[in-house]
């Protein structure tokens, strides 16, 4: 933790630190493998309790699900379209699902009880590792959508009205990713420094109006994330006339 | 320092990219299919089913809202056909009665009259006859008188 200008003890914050796992040449971040297997787990967990008897009038955690499942497809649906919704639905829903309990999992649970050797546990999300790896994956999606949906014709999109347009266009191409990565990392990360950084000054009372103003942040970010995501994909499917 | 932070040209940092992209990418995308296959289609179907349920119902309701209000309307205007032949049928009644009262009323009277003519002539004739016998028997009698007093002179 070289990199602050100052020496206040800041490096118990563990900025930047990781716990490398090696995997023949590979190298990973093993504290964000181990958050996101327990906020996967726990969203599996979620759903497999929720449809194990799913009835005609819902009850218990089938209407949380039935919720979840209706948010997600009228954002889906507004951003998407109603012709090519139904196949990025399940796309979104995870990003929306899987970005939120990171989020919220990071803000919530007390992982810093858990000692790592190196590194500590936190919100996979406030990796850029994650991040970047969303945002790729939902460029690929609406290249794929774009393409799957109409063919080379997609490209149309890129002189679309103007040919003027192309050059813009095409840094778009660069500029959507990585807006994504870096606003949920930025976000995220942000709030858990601020929150660790009180903690570390005023243990008492005063990070807690700031722990509320993360989680709300946190959910607002898993929503522009999704939203985003189904607006690129809308965008590329979406008819020229 | 700062660059070593950014780049994660030596160990960690903020930055630091590894093997974590790629492998958090494919745990995603195998996320979304296993959501899609334990989250989103179950739920969908069931919420797509009742949505189904509720429309044809509604649909079902509206449909027979209309045919009750359409036997409704035919019913009140059967009821009001009925009501306007009842009372067709009541003012026959009341005509009838009322004609045969009448009629009743004057075959009576002319009966009454009659016998009461009857009685009359029948009084009168017995009256006619009682004078003439009467008027027969006092001529008689004046004539007895006259011949008494003829025959004692």
């Amino acid at each position: 933790m070289g990199f602050l200008p100052f020496t206040l003890p800041f490096a118990e914050l563990e900025v930047g630190q990781h716990l490398y796992w090696q995997i023949g040449d590979l190298r990973i971040h093993g504290q964000v493998f181990m958050t996101s297997w327990i906020v996967i787990g726990a969203l599996l967990a979620l759903v497999v309790i929720g449809t194990k008897k799913m009835e005609r009038d819902p009850r218990g955690v089938q209407n949380l699900l039935e919720f979840l499942w209706d948010y997600i497809r009228d954002l889906a649906r507004t951003q998407i379209g109603e012709k090519v919704y139904r196949d990025w639905m399940p796309f979104i829903g995870t990003l929306f699902l899987f970005i939120f309990v990171s989020n919220w999992g990071g803000a919530l649970v007390p992982w810093r009880l858990i000692r790592l050797p190196s590194g500590e546990l936190g919100a996979p999300t406030a990796d850029i590792n994650t991040t970047v790896a969303l945002a790729l994956l939902v460029s690929l999606s609406y290249f794929y959508a774009g393409l799957s949906n109409k063919g080379l014709r997609y490209f149309e999109y890129y002189v679309h009205p103007t040919p003027i347009m192309l050059p813009f266009k095409i840094v778009e191409d660069f500029t959507k990713p990585l807006s994504l990565s870096f606003r949920l990392f930025g976000n995220i990360l942000a709030d858990e420094l601020v929150v660790a950084v009180l903690v570390f000054l005023v243990p008492l009372v005063l990070p807690v109006p700031v722990m509320f103003l993360g989680l709300f942040t946190s959910a607002i970010q898993a929503l522009i994330f999704a939203t985003l995501a189904a607006y690129y994909i809308g965008e590329a499917v979406e008819e020229h006339h | 320092m700062l660059s070593s932070f950014l780049l994660g040209a030596t160990e960690g940092g903020l930055f630091d990219f590894d093997a974590t992209l790629p492998l958090m990418a494919v745990q995603v995308v195998l996320l979304t299919f296993i959501l899609n296959a334990l989250f989103f289609r179950p739920v969908g179907k069931v919420v797509e089913e009742r949505e189904a349920y509720i429309t044809t119902n509604r649909a079902e309701a509206k449909q027979k809202l209309a045919e009750v209000q359409r036997l409704e309307t035919e019913l009140r205007e059967q009821l009001k056909e009925a009501r306007l032949a009842a009372q067709k049928v009541i003012n026959a009644a009341e005509e009838d009665s009322d004609k045969l009262y009448r009629e009743a009323l004057a075959l009576a009277n002319s009966e009454a009259n009659a016998s009461r003519e009857k009685a009359r002539r029948e009084i009168d004739s017995q009256r006619d006859s009682a004078m003439a016998e009467l008027k027969a028997d006092a001529d008689n009698l004046g004539n007895l008188i006259v011949d008494r007093l003829l025959a004692s002179k």
